[in-house]
């Protein structure tokens, strides 16, 4: 009998179960240590030397650039759809009700609180989140990490703080277009199908949407970039070696900060709440 | 004689569980070119690693100018990196930069040096790796041996006083790798800095060596001059010497015991 079958054999299956939720748990906290260590270190580093002669930014508007300019096109486009739908949906309920003049503030509330900040998330985690881990990752496979280290550069002030930058300043603009965009597309249905002026539609909207709605979502969007940079960068930093963990870390970084993402979304909505409940 | 530049005293280096270095013993004095030689999976990319701070030791210490490695502080650590440089095996350059901005890279970071200077600095350095011209190049339009060059040009960009390679020549045609040769030959006698090569490469090795040491399964087998070592009647440095391969003619027992353990 091997070694691990007699340990196998002497263990209780209740045992091992609860072995197996130890080891989770140890797992997912070390994790987590890791994200707030990395983002701790990224945030000391842009305290410590801020945007160091002006190169640190530099690397910080090409990020922007990147993660959150070239995010623009393919967010107007989900978001505006987004927008449609919620109006077509939201007006399949109404209109038994009699109630359709409610589509404007339905989209605009559904958009500045949730789904604007949630689907912008959505796409720069897989435009800039993947490229992040993938990035990174290749980096380390051909040493170019080692490289930085013995050029006396710190790779997480190098590569993450301009990131976590870009993201900080760039997901709140982008949560705002989304918002915008997205009440658009609500507007599309309501003008052409909704019995709305193109006017009316827009007072309906203000008339609905108290500023907390979107500052809501802008801080919201704000933890959301930290979360996305952070997930990303870890991926890519432990990355093993070959072109295969490449893809591996690429996955896990989409995958964790969905999870991630959704799961802060969960904690915002319900703290907003409990702050203010029935509001 | 001169003072070591680097020394090890009992360097040990694990992976894991995994020791790879078992206690290794040297020093590397100035101007001096070391060359660290031995076979794959020996453990002399490990040690060339373990020199520049990249891994730990698990044990025993690396002493570069007069600064324990594993015991000093960051910033002791980043003052002594700024006076070495290292050629990668890939090159390493960085895929995002041109091979100019890989190069311009450690001087904008650490020196007050004006655009136009490190611009100058920078074709300069190609110049002395015979890459005047490329500075506009993506490392991805580089051929194997013109990254290793250019990779070169990059760990001269702060003139070190300690040049480290990683397999400089391995990869490379019979001339690339004889023009690389010549090119740390070259900067031996411009700059005479202290150089540590890692390589498998025996006639690399015996031209550019002032003093060579034989890696085996983590440990150090031989050590001395060139001569000495051609010269040395130890069995595994001749086999070395004289690649011969490993006898396969194992005993057939023990050789089918490690296809069946544990099962």
């Amino acid at each position: 009998m091997s070694p691990t079958e007699s340990i196998r054999a002497r263990t209780s299956p209740v045992v091992a179960a609860l072995a197996g939720v130890g080891a989770g748990t140890e797992q997912v906290l070390a994790y987590l240590g890791g994200l707030a260590e990395l983002v701790g270190r990224s945030m000391a580093s842009l305290v410590v030397s801020p945007l160091k002669r002006g190169r640190s930014l530099q690397r910080a508007v090409h990020q922007a650039t990147l993660a959150g300019v070239r995010a623009i096109p393919i967010i107007t486009l989900i978001t505006f759809f987004v927008g449609v739908i919620i109006a077509l949906q939201g007006a399949y309920g109404l209109r038994r009700l009699g109630a359709m003049q409610l589509v404007a503030g339905l989209v605009a509330i559904s958009i500045t609180r949730e789904l604007g900040p949630l689907v912008a998330a959505i796409v720069v985690i897989g435009r800039s989140g993947s490229s992040f881990a993938a990035e990174i990752g290749a980096m380390r496979v051909t040493e170019e990490l080692d490289a930085l280290k013995t050029m006396a550069l710190d790779p997480v002030a190098f590569l993450v703080t301009p990131k976590l930058a870009a993201m900080i300043v760039m997901m709140p603009c982008l949560v705002m277009w989304s918002d915008l965009m997205g009440v658009m597309g609500g507007a599309l249905f309501g003008v052409t199908g909704g019995g709305f002026t193109p006017g009316g539609y827009f007072i309906a909207t203000c008339e609905a949407l108290a500023v907390r709605d979107v500052t809501t979502g802008l801080v919201k969007s704000m933890v959301f970039g930290i979360v996305v940079t952070a997930v990303g960068c870890y991926e890519g930093f432990s990355t093993g070696a070959g072109a295969e963990s490449v893809g591996r870390s690429t996955t896990s970084a989409v995958v964790v900060s969905i999870l991630l993402v959704v799961l802060i979304d969960l904690a915002f909505t319900f703290l907003f709440y409990s702050a203010r409940p029935g509001l | 004689m001169t003072k070591p530049v680097i020394s090890t005293h009992g360097l040990r280096v694990s992976y894991g569980d995994r020791e790879v270095l078992h206690g290794i013993d040297f020093e590397v004095r100035h101007g001096e070119t070391v060359v660290i030689l031995g076979g794959s999976g020996s453990g002399k990319s490990t040690l060339l690693r373990a020199l520049v701070g990249l891994e730990q030791p698990s044990g025993g210490e690396v002493v570069v100018n007069n600064t324990d490695l594993a015991r000093c502080t960051a910033k002791q650590l980043d003052a002594i990196r700024k006076k070495i440089g290292l050629s990668f095996q890939g090159g390493a350059l960085l895929g995002s930069m041109t091979v100019g901005e890989n190069i311009a890279l450690p001087l904008l970071e650490h020196s007050d040096l004006a655009p136009s200077t490190i611009e100058v600095m920078v074709r300069i350095k190609l110049e002395q790796v015979g890459l005047s011209g490329f500075e506009h190049f993506s490392p991805s339009q580089l051929s194997g041996g013109m990254k290793k060059r250019a990779a070169i040009a990059r760990a001269l960009a702060m003139d070190p006083e300690i040049l480290f390679f990683d397999e400089p020549s391995a990869g490379l045609d019979p001339i690339m790798a004889a023009g690389i040769d010549e090119l740390i030959l070259n900067l031996k006698k411009a700059y005479s800095m202290s150089i540590v090569v890692v390589t498998h490469e025996l006639a690399s090795a015996f031209l550019i060596a002032d003093r060579m040491i034989l890696i085996d399964h983590g440990s150090i087998m031989a050590m001395g001059s060139p001569n000495e070592i051609r010269q040395s009647s130890q069995a595994r440095v001749r086999q070395f010497l004289d690649r011969v391969a490993d006898s396969t003619a194992d005993d057939d027992v023990d050789h089918l015991r490690m296809f069946t353990e544990g099962i």
